[in-house]
């Protein structure tokens, strides 16, 4: 199959074969009386309308093949992710969500600009067709480490309140206080991509790459992009993890070496 | 010089405290001196201020008005470690930092307020003995102590490093008569060891208790210090 290959014209039978195997998952939820029938067509129905929207709005991005366009684009999209990330702690504080939308942009804009300026040479700049997808894979797998980061940190700092405090009674810095459950935090964020780095290729073939084969092209190709893609996503969750965590020493710790517990309240 | 020429040790003028998030009053205007070889005991009614008194006397939380002096002089930020290290706070349930009695013995000296300092067993186990401790107290695991063991434990962690100012939030609380007895012997003979270079603040409740620790009482009522019969100390400015 020799560039083009069948798959291009998936048709729409085809989609509606495909869609209608979701009725397995139903019949399950069924049998075991799970209940889940409604959530499980809710999220069906999100599958479909959401990947459609895209695909047009992507469509239209390609098209119009303007800076300001992709840019806006690549600005909603690290929105929708740092804000995703700041909203599962069970324990927040009042500029969480900031902090989480901070930590989210910076880390995934900065790999993405050396992933496509640096490493994949991108021109334009902003060729929406690398562009939009390399940054969105950033974006996804940065937010999760924020995401479990942020959940970590603050459930930490909640829970040793008492050994926080009596490090710092005993005459700790507040960073000597902070760092335990730091590193439990960072620890928890860089997990998944390691994992993740871990079984690549043997366990799961990633979703680009596979995207890529199927599509017509040299796996050894494919599988030079999906190399680079891993490092860029680990190299940005992990910095995204790191800047979060610090962030949230920033809001909770004082320059007068106190924990200001206060400021962590539960959902 | 005499010692009405020294500073004295801890020194709180007017200090207040407000709660961070309702901003309502959780310590009146309070002043306290406390110079070396002095003994004082807090008590008075659960939630009064017994406890925010104390934390602020270790600067842990943020004073909303008034000061607190350190032998006269007040204290930056960059040196509220050092002087937590010289003015020990301990609570009521101290907390146990992991491993074994001997672990959470040897943690601090990690900190960098403690670089140059060595963890000494032999220090550690005279302070246990005056606790009435075993030497293989020292072997025991931490999440094995009991209320009282705990609390020797968090007073030797404290007490190795000879701290001038010793600051007890309701030691002896929850603890059975026997430890009770064992931490009023440890604290009493390492102050009375070192008469007037130490101070120490007790909160208790038993008044068998303050007589037998304390050179001077007040009760904390309302949010407000005041002395052993009840009287306003310091008029709430208007």
């Amino acid at each position: 199959m020799s560039g083009g290959g069948f798959l291009q014209d998936l048709s729409w039978p085809a989609l509606a074969i495909s869609a209608a195997l979701i009725l397995i998952n139903g019949a399950i939820s069924l049998a075991l009386r799970l209940k889940l029938e409604k959530k499980l067509a809710i999220a069906a129905l999100r599958t479909v309308v959401q990947l459609l929207a895209v695909g047009y709005v992507l469509g239209w991005v390609f098209a119009v093949d303007r800076w300001y366009v992709v840019l806006a684009m690549m600005v909603l999209m690290t929105l929708v992710a740092g804000r995703a990330a700041g909203e599962r702690s069970r324990w927040t504080y009042k500029q969480m969500g900031a902090d989480s939308i901070v930590s989210v942009w910076g880390s995934s804009w900065l790999v993405a600009a050396i992933g496509l300026f640096v490493v994949l040479r991108v021109r334009p700049w902003y060729e929406p067709q690398y562009v939009i997808p390399i940054l969105g894979m950033i974006l996804g797998n940065t937010l999760t480490g924020v995401a479990l980061g942020m959940e970590r940190i603050t459930g930490e700092l909640q829970s040793r309140r008492d050994q926080i405090e009596t490090l710092l009674a005993m005459g700790a810095t507040r960073w000597e206080a902070f760092r335990p459950a730091a590193q439990s935090a960072v620890r928890a964020g860089m997990t998944p991509v390691i994992n993740a780095m871990s079984v690549v290729g043997i366990v799961s073939l990633p979703g680009m790459m596979t995207g890529q084969v199927l599509a017509g092209q040299a796996p050894e190709a494919a599988i030079r992009y999906q190399i680079v893609i891993m490092f860029l996503i680990s190299a940005a969750s992990g910095l995204g993890t790191v800047s979060v965590v610090l962030l949230v020493y920033k809001r909770l710790f004082s320059a007068e070496h106190r924990f200001l517990y206060w400021r962590l309240t539960e959902t | 010089m005499t010692p009405a020429d020294t500073p004295p040790l801890l020194r709180a003028e007017r200090i207040e405290r407000r709660d961070p998030v309702a901003g309502s009053v959780l310590l009146h205007p309070a002043s306290l001196e406390l110079r070396g070889g002095e003994h004082v005991v807090l008590s008075g009614p659960s939630g009064a201020g017994k406890s925010v008194l104390m934390r602020s006397l270790a600067l842990l939380d943020p004073l909303s008005g008034g000061a607190l002096l350190f032998r006269g002089r007040p204290v930056p930020a960059c040196d509220i470690p050092l002087f937590r290290s010289r003015v020990a706070y301990l609570r009521q349930r101290p907390a146990l930092l992991g491993g074994t009695v001997e672990d959470n013995l040897r943690l601090p000296f990690e900190l960098k307020i403690n670089a140059g300092r060595i963890y000494m067993r032999e220090r550690a186990l005279e302070l246990l003995e005056a606790a009435g401790k075993p030497p293989n107290f020292l072997a025991k695991e931490g999440r094995d102590l009991s209320g009282g063991e705990a609390q020797v434990m968090g007073l030797v962690r404290a007490l190795q490093f000879d701290p001038e100012v010793l600051l007890l939030d309701e030691p002896t609380a929850a603890l059975d008569p026997e430890s009770t007895a064992q931490v009023e012997t440890l604290v009493l003979g390492w102050a009375h060891a070192r008469s007037t270079e130490v101070a120490t603040v007790w909160i208790s409740h038993d008044p068998a208790q303050g007589a037998r620790v304390g050179t001077r009482h007040y009760r904390v009522i309302a949010g407000r210090l005041c002395s052993a019969d009840g009287v306003v100390i310091e008029a709430v400015a208007a």
